[in-house]
């Protein structure tokens, strides 16, 4: 076959996408998208008003395979919640408890190190570890459990604390976040999650979740996170009571910190889960919402090299089709997960590492191991994706 | 007709892999997709060979886009349907022992039914006081049971309830019903509509592959013989339904035959309302240890849209959310289907083999409606019967008002 035929093919494919565009009123976009260009505030709002869920789920597949081709990666992890107790009263959240309430827990480092211990005998790569804001927690204790989890498993990443628990562990410190990331940093934090962002809309926070940090403070722990070497991943809490608009000036912000940073590993757009909280009343995504929520991330965060599609939440089938709207990830084996399963998950708290193998294949998708940093781990095509060398992202 | 590159032949194999998504975007593959896809486009047929080309070729979104295309072009309107309706088993006493059923029992097993009258009559009571339109019953090959005592329970539920339709005895158990009775299926149907039953489920199709069917149902109505007592049924005035059972020891290729011998029987007689088709549940069934795993979404999700693509003379696709769950069900409504079936206030069959999935009506219109859809409620023969909706109502009102083409009866 000639260059030739290949190119005017590639071509066709474009052009077909293009004529999908177009057929549904988002041409300008398609061609914006086709040519790389960034797409704008109202780009964003008419994709997120577009009916047709192909349409923009191609358009935002066309830049997938551009980055990354079939690769799907994976890691094989497991999560530790190690309290509870919160002082910030979201109403979106099952999982705070207040002191002597039901159900209030704190691990002690050597409970979090148990539960390391308890999967030795799994290739665990990354330890995840977010948990409620307790200003009573002293400073110490947040470097006892890192350095606590560390002794358990030395090889182990630990990816935790997200900006919210950073910005009370400084405050608990009573030092300068610069200061308290060094000091985390040498006691064995590896990354930091990309939870507590929620929307950074001050009318969403003002009504849903008023004690927390707002998104201008969460930025700003995020741009120190970055400046210390530490890489992040970042998160938007959608299906509630935010707008488009909303959720678009949301991705925004987080493009332009990483036009900044460069820090933010991945996007994980994260499905609000109703029951138990006090928002039960709203209804939550469903599976279109949630599919167009990985699209939107892929095409409006042009900066960001992935997008997650969190299975926890999503549910495996959605998740496992995430993988044509925009996804290149679908998280980890997990292991014990409380946070949305209090919520009313009922995704499984566990998949087998062979399981999540399967499923991105059945996708159409190459599965690759990778670890917290993206260096892969396991690669089902090795001249693709070598192991040991990084995931390999065009552009 | 216009000469075709030979296409690359498609790997045929139990142990299916997909095919890599990207790979459908250049080269010869691309090419050949854009001419299967240009055909579908115009609303030209596909051949069984197309059909696996694009199985086997095709990406989902690609696969996803004809079917929603196709769907589109016969449902313009974004409505979809369904109907309240309610499973009722009567027995579950079956002498065929098909080892991916977790439902039927032997005579005189452990569990073994057969519903006194009053059960059944006051879980019609229930479906009735919900507005029901329809029943769908089926049950276990009972080996004493013959049609008589099924005409008998007709008439009866037809008297008391002439607003629920008899949606009633699958191909496999009417050819059972024939043989207690040795006599032709074409009498036992004649008293069976007689005494007031309104159309037939697509049940007991599993794979219309011989080969197939010895392996995973050998005592089973053949495949000749299913296809037969549907002919029959048109013939004599009512529409059934179709359906697959896949993701089991079937190929690719023999889904295809399957969808192959459907359609043909479809252009024969133009009795089949719909199409459905689900991925077999393997847990705590029979033969579990002789099954494979689970298969993933993705592979239900890829055959539902391609049976839309192919079945050019079904007007209604159902998709499955009893065993699809209902998150991925509403992604199908984008992969051709533009029908969720019964809302199964009671559904023994599949729950039996660990599937949960009974999602209530108010739910169910929930997801129907954030995929972009109004939500209507229809009658057995895809009338639009909805009381929320007089303005909508369209199509037949009764199974008198959807005669198949290959009905022989009096036209009038």
């Amino acid at each position: 076959m000639t260059t030739a035929t290949t190119t005017a093919t590639t071509t066709a494919c474009d052009e077909r996408l293009l004529e999908l565009a177009r057929a549904h009123g988002l041409g300008p976009i398609g061609e914006k998208v086709l040519a790389r260009e960034r797409l704008s505030h109202d780009d964003g709002v008419a994709l997120y008003r577009s009916p047709h869920l192909h349409a923009v789920g191609a358009l935002a597949n066309h830049v997938r395979e551009r980055l990354h081709g079939d690769l799907a990666y994976f890691n094989v992890n497991q999560h530790v919640n190690y309290t509870n107790l919160c002082n910030k009263l979201c109403r979106f959240c099952a999982f705070q408890r207040l002191p002597g309430q039901e159900g209030a827990y704190q691990l002690t480092p050597e409970q979090a190190a148990a539960k390391i211990r308890a999967q030795l005998h799994e290739s665990v790569t990354e330890v995840h570890m977010v948990a409620g804001v307790w200003p009573k927690i002293p400073y110490s204790y947040y470097l006892e459990l890192l350095r606590a989890v560390k002794a358990a498993r030395p090889e182990i990443h630990i990816k935790a604390f997200t900006m919210v628990e950073l910005d009370q562990i400084a405050k608990s410190a009573k030092l300068p976040l610069e200061v308290v990331l060094e000091e985390l940093k040498a006691a064995g934090l590896g990354s930091v999650p990309g939870g507590g962002a929620e929307v950074f809309s001050e009318r969403v926070r003002r009504a849903t979740y008023h004690l927390k940090i707002s998104g201008d403070e969460w930025l700003a722990v995020a741009r120190k996170v970055h400046r210390s070497g530490l890489r992040s991943n970042c998160t938007m809490l959608h299906g509630h009571i935010e707008t488009p608009e909303e959720r678009v000036d949301h991705l925004d912000r987080l493009r332009r910190l990483q036009d900044e940073t460069g820090g933010f590993q991945t996007y994980i757009p994260l499905s609000f889960h109703p029951d138990n909280s006090e928002m039960a009343d709203v209804s939550g995504p469903t599976a279109v919402d949630e599919l167009r929520e990985i699209a939107l991330g892929r095409l409006l965060l042009d900066n960001i090299p992935h997008i997650k599609a969190y299975w926890i939440l999503m549910d495996i089938p959605i998740a496992q089709l995430a993988l044509s709207y925009g996804a290149d990830d679908v998280d980890g084996t997990v292991v014990e997960e409380h946070i949305y399963h209090d919520a009313g998950a009922t995704t499984p708290e566990v998949v087998k590492r062979a399981e999540l193998v399967q499923w991105i294949r059945d996708a159409g998708r190459i599965p690759v191991e990778r670890d917290t940093l993206y260096n892969v781990v396991w690669s089902a095509d090795p001249e693709l994706a070598p192991v040991g060398r990084p995931a390999p992202v065009a552009n | 007709m216009q000469q075709a590159p030979a296409a690359p032949p498609a790997p045929v194999h139990p142990l299916w892999n997909a095919p890599l998504a990207s790979r459908a975007r250049s080269g010869e593959v691309a090419r050949e997709l854009e001419r299967i896809g240009a055909k579908v486009r115009e609303g030209r047929r596909i051949t069984p060979e197309e059909a696996l080309y694009l199985h086997e070729r095709a990406d989902m979104l690609t696969l996803g886009l004809l079917a929603d295309h196709v769907r589109r072009a016969k449902h313009p309107q974004p409505h979809v349907t369904y109907i309240v309706d309610r499973n009722l088993n009567p027995t579950n006493v079956c002498i065929t022992d098909c080892g991916f059923c977790a439902f039927y029992r032997r005579p005189k097993a452990d569990g073994a039914y057969v519903l006194p009258r009053e059960e059944i009559v006051s879980r019609m009571q229930e479906l009735a006081d919900l507005g029901g339109r329809q029943v769908l019953m089926q049950g276990g090959h009972h080996p004493y049971l013959k049609s008589e005592w099924w005409c008998e329970l007709f008439t009866d539920l037809r008297a008391r309830f002439p607003q629920i339709n008899l949606h009633a005895l699958s191909a496999p158990e009417i050819d059972h019903l024939s043989k207690l009775d040795k006599r032709p299926v074409e009498d036992v149907l004649r008293d069976l509509i007689a005494a007031g039953l309104g159309s037939v489920p697509g049940a007991g199709a599993e794979i219309l592959v011989e080969r197939v069917r010895k392996i995973i149902a050998p005592k089973k109505t053949s495949t000749e013989r299913w296809l037969e007592v549907h002919r029959r049924v048109h013939e004599a005035g009512l529409r059934s339904s179709a359906t697959m059972m896949f993701g089991h020891v079937e190929t690719t290729a023999e889904c295809i035959e399957h969808l192959t011998r459907l359609r043909d029987l479809q252009d024969e007689t133009g009795g089949f309302t719909a199409f459905a088709c689900w991925l077999m549940q393997p847990d705590g069934v029979p033969d579990e240890h002789l099954y494979p795993e689970r298969k993933t979404p993705s592979v239900y999700l890829r055959m539902q849209a391609l049976t839309r693509i192919f079945l050019d003379n079904f007007d209604n696709i159902q998709t499955s959310y009893v065993t699809a769950g209902l998150k991925l069900a509403q992604v199908t409504l984008s992969y051709g289907c533009n029908d969720f079936g019964g809302t199964m206030l009671e559904e023994n069959v599949v729950s039996a083999a660990g599937c949960f999935n009974l999602a209530p009506i108010q739910k169910l219109e929930h997801v129907i409606a954030r995929a972009g859809f109004t939500p209507l409620q229809r009658n057995s023969w895809y009338g639009v019967v909805d009381p929320r909706h007089p303005q909508l109502q369209r199509g037949p009102a009764s199974g008198a008002q959807s005669r198949p083409r290959a009905w022989t009866g009096a036209s009038a």
